[in-house]
């Protein structure tokens, strides 16, 4: 086949339109931004971060606002809910709705500051043992196997008959065996960054190992970290009730709500409002993390960025 | 495969020798005797108490004579009960907390899975929001709430059900449920997105292309694939039944080692908390090995790490 003759004053130059060219698709955003944009669209992780912030607000005003004090004993003895009571009162004739309030202020205390200790002594184990390698790694990581053989549960509660049931204890107690979850994933994704080029450039670069951590390692493994931690909080707190179920929570006369639904167990037949108001809200608190944390791990997995 | 199970082995024996290393310490630190509610005791009693118990030793003679024990499965006797070993009481107990275990993990794993083959068959139709709802509330709801809460709502308040008690089968459906509702809910949510995930896969479509009924392409295909992240809950499973039946039992009154446990923890009978514990971290140990082995026997690509061919 012959080819065709295409005369030259066809073509013409038009120049190169930087405009268009540099015109992207769609409108830069910055990570966390997007992670925030897809966060809200998520309506059950929105429904429960309100409902964390109602739940807050109420631990921290609730009491003080309340003509009552968690500890006071009214004289009306297991009153079901009613205008003056608004969640009833107990056996000792306590006001249920202040000391559900008050036992917020408790429980989401031990959740938190558990979190919080998890998190420090989780992210310094994982991202030494990750940086480190070698045989450093390898004996701070065979210590947290031995650790997270021994179940967790045991260890907790043998602890507490030995400390004897308290607001610290309980956090010692939480966190002694929760912080490997962390270590673990810190490791895992220090791992996996320390790898990648722009740390290698970095190195080459000059930048100490301080420099690393600070401005490599802790920003992009804050994704992962800050989910595990969310997730451990409702963790803890299911601990934390399950434990004071077991009589091994708070002293009396403070009450955090598992104390509060061991009690109203034992009243089930005859007040069962005092089972009902502390387990709703134990529930609803859990159920608010979970969906908080599940979001924000969609959120921040690009894999599902649309 | 043997070295990975000698090794892992190695591990549990490790392990074993914290947990009890640490018991032993920890009650020694305890405070409170487990003699203290006798109240109004002549010194001369306490101290031939003590001396019985070997409470007088000096605390290596102590916790070599422990160790010994242990390690010959002697866990000694109840220090609060008199004439009553610790064995017996776990070879009395056990079965019963076995029973409930078995129960409650046979309902987590059918009604788990039930759920999540639905959710992932009707994918946001109204039985998937019905199927995911459920498992949230499960999640959610701590099982020592439930147990109560269907304690009043069957129990007291429609009698279709004993209120506690341990008389036969129909005493033992409410706490099996109070255990496994939550472990249910975790695995519909597993069950579903990995049944889900098996849908986008070739095999799947073949399947269909050939014209096979929903169900059957479910059953003979996906739900075998789907189920492997099912089998890696197993592990956490059973430590879920385990320590989920130290309150249910007691919230149910049945006669089981989880009862034990907690009575004993109440009571400060160290030689029971002591016994209880090694023999419940012995199971859970051996639990999670035999979950991990199976694993391998049902998911041939997984390789055990330090498994030679």
């Amino acid at each position: 086949m012959t080819q065709q003759q295409i005369e030259k004053d066809k073509f013409k130059i038009v120049g190169g339109n930087h405009e268009a060219t540099d015109k992207l698709a769609a409108k830069s955003v910055s990570f966390w931004k997007e992670v925030f944009l897809r966060f809200s669209q998520n309506k059950l992780a929105i429904f429960g971060l309100i409902l964390l912030i109602v739940i807050a607000l109420m631990a921290i005003f609730a009491p003080m606002l309340s003509q009552y004090k968690y500890s006071d004993q009214l004289g009306v003895y297991n009153s079901p809910p009613s205008a003056d009571f608004w969640f009833g009162t107990d056996d000792l004739g306590r006001d249920i709705f202040v000391r559900i309030w008050y036992g917020a202020r408790i429980s989401l205390f031990i959740g938190i500051t558990a979190a919080i200790i998890d998190l420090i002594i989780g992210v310094l184990w994982g991202s030494i043992s990750g940086l480190a390698g070698g045989r450093v790694d390898n004996i701070m990581m065979r210590i947290a196997d031995v650790l997270t053989a021994v179940p967790y549960l045991l260890v907790v509660i043998v602890l507490l008959v030995v400390l004897q049931p308290g607001l610290f204890p309980m956090i010692v107690a939480l966190s002694i065996t929760g912080w490997i979850n962390m270590a673990r994933i810190v490791r895992g994704e220090v791992l996996s960054i320390k790898n990648q080029e722009y740390v290698l450039a970095a190195r080459t670069l000059g930048a100490n190992t301080g420099h690393l951590i600070l401005k490599h390692l802790i920003p992009n493994a804050l994704g992962a970290i800050l989910v595990t931690m969310t997730l451990t909080i409702p963790s803890a707190i299911f601990t934390e009730s399950f434990l004071s179920y077991l009589g091994l929570g708070v002293p009396a006369p403070q009450a955090s709500w598992g104390t509060m639904a061991s009690e109203g167990n034992k009243a089930l037949a005859s007040a069962p409002w005092r089972l009902f108001f502390p387990a709703i809200f134990i529930s609803l608190t859990i159920f608010a993390f979970n969906a908080v944390g599940d979001g924000l791990r969609d959120a921040l997995d690009p894999k599902l960025r649309k | 495969m043997i070295n990975y199970i000698l090794k892992r082995l190695m591990y549990i024996l490790i392990a074993l020798f914290v947990i009890v290393t640490v018991t032993f310490f920890l009650m020694r630190l305890a405070p409170g005797s487990p003699f203290a509610s006798e109240r109004n005791f002549p010194p001369q009693i306490e101290e031939k108490l003590n001396e019985t118990y070997g409470l007088n030793n000096p605390w290596y003679i102590q916790y070599k004579d422990y160790l010994i024990d242990t390690a010959s499965f002697n866990f000694g006797e109840s220090m609060k009960y008199k004439a009553r070993s610790t064995n017996d009481m776990i070879s009395e107990s056990f079965p019963v907390s076995l029973t409930l275990g078995i129960e409650a993990m046979l309902l987590a794993i059918g009604f788990g899975v039930l759920a999540g083959v639905i959710a992932a068959l009707y994918h946001n139709k109204f039985p998937d929001y019905l199927a995911t709802t459920i498992a949230v509330l499960g999640i959610s709801v701590p099982s020592f709430i439930l147990a109560g809460l269907m304690q009043y709502f069957f129990a007291y308040k429609l009698g279709l059900f004993p209120v506690s008690g341990w008389k036969g089968f129909n005493y033992s459906i409410l706490p099996a449920l109070a255990i496994a509702f939550s472990h249910a809910g975790f695995i519909a949510k597993l069950t579903r997105s990995s049944m889900l995930e098996q849908n986008h896969s070739e095999y799947v479509k073949m399947a269909r292309a050939k014209g096979l009924g929903k169900w059957t392409i479910v059953f003979r295909h996906t739900l075998r694939n789907a189920l492997l992240p099912v089998i890696t809950y197993l592990g956490p499973l059973t430590a879920g039944v385990v320590t989920g039946s130290f309150i249910i039992e007691n919230i149910f009154a049945i006669p089981g080692l989880g009862k034990h446990f907690v009575q004993s923890i109440t009571n400060r009978d160290y030689t029971v908390i002591m016994g209880t514990t090694v023999f419940y971290s012995i199971i859970l140990l051996f639990a999670i090995l035999i979950v991990d082995i199976l694993y391998t026997f049902i998911d041939p690509r997984i390789k055990l790490k330090g498994a030679k061919k």
